[in-house]
Parts: structure tokens; sequence; C-alpha cells
């Protein structure tokens, strides 16, 4: 299903960590795509996408750029971004943006 | 005195606080009034370096640049923060651009009657060298942007984080009007490794912490009288520092007019004959 929110930005590319680009979508399809340096782990990549989508039923774009996480790492991104975009009030994100140290 | 120490070091360890601690965009929001501004080329806009994947690195969405435009004191003032955590804050093509050209956009505010100061949150190693040449060139832009914008306003650096501000950053550090550093930060024009690299382990030992800071340490830059300020990693302390520079009254003043104070500092240590050359501020 569609998801109200708005578009959302976590981490970095360093060492071990990823950056998460989430944004809501208003139909009820979900597109993901994966920048990463390290070769293979397409059946981990798989199942960490499926198991944060079995938990979240929404529709969403996410754009990942990928420095070596692991994929509990990546799951906590993940979560931390769809958190985010669900419960943030402050919704224009072009628009003044507040602070949050996270 | 004890009990006092305990305070201070729980005050000091609070994550709370910490500046260091913050990503670069948490940095630049971190700064402003009511911690609201508008980004600039955020990472939605997908602004990625053209060179990096050619070269089997993966790119991130704002080149490791925020540059966030909001009121720091009730005055408007751009923030341009640089993401050490990505590929050492170097210096590239896009963001050295997003770098310089935000800087001409404060320019032009100021020359349209809206003076826009520049606070400059440098967290880099220098010119991200994959990038060679279109790196150097955005520096260049830099560091012309900077000496064209403090004809107006006060361009504030601050270089908080280890990974310090080193290559042609310190360059733009040095062209600054303000300086400000915590003693985790360093600055130099040549950093440890690369010093080592060139001159030999006897030069320099880049792994010997101690050496590292006491050679480029914000406590040695603040008391040879480089830097202006010397903060803790505090967000209040460098938020206080900042408002402090932009709310007295800014006359520019090009360092080539602060010769007698520099000639004053190499006076008292044992420089070698050949800096005799300075002419003296009267001249």
């Amino acid at each position: 299903m569609g998801v109200k929110g708005r578009r959302v930005h976590v981490g970095v590319v360093a060492s071990g960590d990823l950056e998460v680009l989430l944004e809501p979508r208003e139909d009820t399809v979900s597109v993901v795509t994966i920048t990463t340096r390290i070769e293979g782990h397409e059946a981990t990549w798989r199942s960490v996408l499926e198991r944060f989508f079995a938990r979240h039923d929404k529709s969403v774009r996410i754009h990942i750029n990928d420095f070596g996480a692991t994929p509990g790492m990546v799951g906590l991104r993940l979560e931390q971004a769809m958190e985010l975009c669900i419960n943030d009030n402050d919704s224009h994100d072009n628009g003044p943006k507040t602070f949050e140290p996270r | 005195m004890t009990t006092t120490h305990t305070t201070m070091d729980q005050r000091h360890l609070s994550p709370g606080n910490s500046f260091i601690e913050l990503r670069a965009r948490d940095r630049a929001f971190s700064l402003l009034d009511q911690n609201r501004g508008v980004e600039l080329l955020g990472p939605f806009d997908r602004l990625e370096s053209r060179w990096l994947e050619d070269q089997g690195i993966v790119a991130q969405a704002d080149d490791g640049c925020v540059i966030v435009l909001g009121a720091v004191g009730g005055k408007s003032a751009l923030i341009i923060a640089i993401e050490g955590a990505f590929q050492g804050g170097s210096i590239g093509e896009t963001s050295g651009m997003k770098i310089a050209h935000a800087l001409k956009l404060a320019h032009m505010d100021c020359e349209a009657g809206t003076e826009t100061a520049a606070i400059l949150l440098l967290e880099s190693g220098g010119v991200r060298l994959q990038e060679a040449n279109l790196g150097l060139a955005a520096i260049a832009e830099i560091h012309d942007a900077i000496v064209t914008l403090k004809q107006h306003v006060p361009v504030v650096a601050v270089i908080a984080g280890m990974t310090g501000c080193f290559g042609g950053m310190s360059i733009a550090a040095g062209l600054c009007t303000h300086l400000i550093m915590t003693r985790q930060g360093r600055l130099g024009l040549n950093g440890p490794e690369v010093i080592e690299q060139e001159a030999g382990i006897q030069e320099i030992d880049s792994r010997n912490r101690q050496i590292v800071w006491r050679i480029f340490g914000g406590s040695q830059r603040y008391e040879m009288g480089f830097i202006d300020t010397l903060v803790d990693d505090d967000i209040r302390q460098i938020n206080q520092s900042i408002r402090h520079i932009l709310s007295r009254p800014y006359t520019a003043k090009p360092l080539s007019l602060c010769l007698e104070r520099y000639q004053k500092r190499l006076s008292r240590i044992n420089v070698p004959a050949r800096f005799d050359y300075l002419p003296s501020a009267s001249e």
C-alpha cells in the first residue's frame, strides 16, 4: 500500500556503514536499487529486504549506497529510515527542517 | 578536586553535547537558529561524483558536502559542512563546486543587500586524488570565492573532528576571517601521513598520536596564534563562539595588513634568515 510520509536520508557511505535514500510511493510496488562494491551476497541482500518488507507493508522507493555494511547494519538503517519517514511531522522535505541528532 | 573533575568529564563525555559525534548534516543544522534551515542540493538531488564508480568506489548522494541556508543569531548565514567520514572529507569536482557556488550565492546576497555570512565546517584531507585536477580547480574556486566574500561578511571556519583540515582546504581555512578549533582538531598544509611518506619516518611518525597532535593539534595552533578560538567539543560552545563573531561589527582586514603580527611572532622563535625578506608593516 502507499505510504504517507516524507522522503528520508540516513547514514553515510563510510566503512561498515551505508546511505539509505527512502521515498514514499503512491502505488503498490516498491523499488529498491543498491550500489555496493562488495560482489556476491545477493541472497543475503534479498533476505534482509524481504524481512524489512515483511515488517512494513508499504510502497517505497529505496536507494542504497553501501560501503561494506553488515546485514544487521543494513537492517537498522532501513528501519531508521522508515521510522523517520512515517513518524516525522516535519513534512516539507525541501522546506525548513528541524535538527535531530541521530 | 576529584568531584570537580568527575563533573567536567561527564559534561565532556555527554553524547548529547558532542559536536564531533554529529554527521555533517546534523552539524550544519545544530548551528542554525531553532535548528531550522533549507538544504541546497541535498542528497535527493543526487549530485554524485561522476568519477568514483569507474574506480570501484561507491559514491554518496551529496558527494560528502552539505549546504544549508538559514539564520544564525538572527542574521542570514550559509553553513557548509564537509562529511569527514566519506572519502576522508576529500574535495572532488562536485563537492568542491557545491562549496564554491554556495559561497558565490552568499556573495550575490551581500551585493543585493542581504548580508549572508558563511560558516565552513571543515573536515577534509584536501583534494580527492581520484578526481585530480578537477578537484584542484574546484578548490581554487573555493579560495577565490572566500576572498571575494570576506570583503562583505565574516567567513568563519570550524575545524572540529579528528580528520582535521589539510592540503588545499587548509589554505581555504587560512583565507577565512575567523578560525575556531577543538583540541581534537588538526590543521596543517601537509598531513602527517604525507610527510612520513615523502620525507621518511625519521621526519615524523604519523602513527605517534602525541607527536602528531603536538604539531597539528588545536591547542598548538591556538598557542601559536594561528587560530582565534579554542573550544571544547561542545555544540553550545561552538554556537556561542560563532554568534559572538557574527554579533560584532565586521571590518574586512586582509592578511597582508597583519604582517606586523606575524613578524612579531616569528621574531620570538628561532627563525632562519630566509624570512628576513618580510617587509615591515609600515612599508
